[in-house]
């Protein structure tokens, strides 16, 4: 017979849930959102280097979004914020996808140089097309679903750069506004999918802390929703 | 001179050794003490059949002919070579078998993620045994073994291997949409969940809204009250037989470290009824699972029901080290 019988909610939280925010593109509308779900991120709002803050019963951690699969996956994070776009692109991390919080949307389009022609005279000539961009596997992924053969050049900085002098026909990449685009004399020739933000769990702290991620599940769905 | 090794395997050396050494000790000190005599099995088999056992191509990660032109397969868990030795090896003798194991298992891993490729489970295998007895029996048997590793926090998730299934039936929902919703329910891909079931025809907003709210129902017995009233036929089976099991536990006094979960699905192809999957909270990762698969010794041609439990023995120790750190932290 087993000694000592621990119910699930015997099994004691390590302290309160740490939920890691996005810095970046995503970071001041996550925190509307946060205060929206009534939790406190004035802290977060000020000019601290920290990268841990204590609110009531929440420990925050900011962090780069794509490296939040990468902390949730590991239990590190029980719970996290991140785009679309990360998870797709990281698609092998096992994390749980909760809630579209829908803000953050922006389109992962390809793109070329206007007016330019270089993408259908490679495909023709050279049977595959080649293209930079910051999101390998999104872009294979897409290019194999609709029966293309391209050559992939990852970068990591600014890829708007990379058609402009001759590195690849064309690009993949987030857009937003539109506006580093049409500076950059480039211009969206397909449509791939669009990205918002999503709330994602560990898969244990989602078993384990049920009760606490279910309630920040809900405040944050009235919060987005509101 | 550094000669490498592939990726995901490793050498273990005396200190590591000596701990591991003393887990597994305790635990097959355990399964021989409940009754489950440990076997062996070798870890090359031919691919023929071990596929018989799991149909997935990816059944085994490690395929190669030997010299005889044979194909061979490294086994990727137990639970399949040990249906193949009971079917050859116990044939004449009256169910039901208890046996255990403590093994080395193949699997495929992606590049720089540190996953293993040659890890050891420790587990039983109990053929012969019906629902619920033999679920809660292996279950009774998992959680003396989570004791005996000192990972008195762990919690057991028990869910149903064919809610979801039946639920689809149920449904009317067929073909790639089928496929399609099991797998956002098996990696809990809520958001891809609700826009595949919004795109199947025949599915009301309602019928829909029931699915996923399903896939979060987990906690204590009260879930299967809240299941039964999101209704249907399927739920009504499935919580059944989960009410039955839970009743089962809690007539052996073992209930209480046990989570019911509607969400829980397992990838592996053979199980049928109760699944279950270990967690501990100093560990964001699963240490291990199992449940029943009344239908895999029936493709070695023996028609008996089955439950089982494996342990990641190196997830298990890692789980050891980090709650023997937080019991000194805490103190």
């Amino acid at each position: 017979m087993s000694s000592a019988v621990a119910g699930p909610s015997r099994a004691k939280a390590d302290g309160p849930l740490k939920l890691a925010v996005p810095r970046g593109a995503l970071y001041g509308e996550t925190l509307d959102v946060l205060d929206g779900a009534g939790i406190d991120t004035s802290e977060l709002r000020g000019d601290s280097r920290s990268l841990i803050f204590e609110t009531e019963g929440l420990t925050l951690v900011t962090m780069r979004p794509s490296d939040v699969p990468t902390y949730v996956e590991a239990g590190a994070a029980d719970v996290g914020i991140t785009g679309k776009d990360v998870l797709l692109e990281q698609a092998d991390r096992l994390v749980y996808e909760l809630l579209d919080l829908g803000y953050g949307r922006c389109r992962m389009v390809l793109a070329g140089r206007v007016g330019d022609e270089r993408m259908g005279e490679s495909a023709r000539r050279l049977g595959m097309i080649r293209i930079a961009t910051k999101y390998p596997r999104i872009a294979e992924r897409h290019f194999e679903a609709t029966g293309r053969q391209i050559e992939l050049i990852e970068v990591k900085g600014s890829v708007e750069l990379a058609p402009l002098i001759g590195l690849g026909d064309g690009i993949v990449d987030l857009v937003a506004t539109g506006r580093t685009l049409e500076e950059n004399d480039l211009e969206v020739r397909e449509e791939i999918l669009e990205c918002t933000a999503r709330f994602v769990a560990n898969r244990v702290a989602h078993k384990l802390r049920a009760a606490e991620v279910d309630d920040l599940t809900g405040r944050l769905r009235e919060a987005v929703a509101g | 001179m550094i000669h490498p090794i592939p990726p995901g395997t490793r050498d273990v050396l005396p200190e590591e050794m000596q701990e591991l050494r003393a887990l597994q000790r305790s635990l097959i000190d355990l399964f021989e003490a409940r009754g489950y005599g440990e076997v062996a099995t070798p870890a090359i088999e031919y691919d023929e059949v071990l596929a018989r056992g799991d149909g997935r191509a990816a059944a085994s990660a490690y395929r190669f002919f030997d010299g005889s032109g044979d194909l061979l397969a490294l086994r990727s868990d137990m639970t399949v070579p040990i249906a193949r030795l009971v079917a050859s090896r116990f044939a004449d003798t009256e169910p039901p078998l208890r046996l255990s194991y403590l093994a080395s298992a193949y699997r495929a891993v992606r590049p720089q993620r540190g996953q293993m490729r040659e890890f050891v489970q420790a587990g039983v295998e109990l053929i012969g045994e019906p629902a619920p007895g033999g679920t809660a029996e292996v279950i009774e048997v998992l959680e003396a073994a989570l004791d005996v590793a000192g990972l008195d926090r762990a919690v057991i998730g028990l869910g149903d291997a064919d809610l979801y299934r039946q639920l689809l039936t149920e449904l009317g929902v067929e073909g790639e949409a089928r496929e399609s919703i099991i797998a956002r329910l098996a990696t809990h891909d809520l958001v891809g969940l609700e826009a595949e079931l919004s795109q199947v025809g025949g599915i009301s907003d309602e019928q829909a809204a029931t699915c996923v709210a399903l896939s979060q129902l987990r906690g204590g017995s009260e879930v299967l009250a809240q299941a039964r009233g999101l209704g249907g036929a399927a739920v009504e089976r499935a919580t059944a037989r989960l009410q039955e099991t839970y009743e089962e536990l809690e007539r052996r006094g073992v209930a209480g470290r046990v989570q019911i979960d509607l969400g829980l699905l397992r990838d592996l192809g053979y199980y049928s009824g109760a699944i279950l999957e270990v967690y501990d909270p100093a560990l964001g990762h699963v240490l291990g699972g199992g449940g029943r698969y009344d239908g895999l010794m029936k493709r070695f041609g023996v028609d008996l029901p089955a439950a089982g439990f494996a342990l990641y023995l190196e997830r298990v120790h890692v789980a050891q080290m980090e709650e023997e750190r937080r019991k000194g932290a805490g103190r």
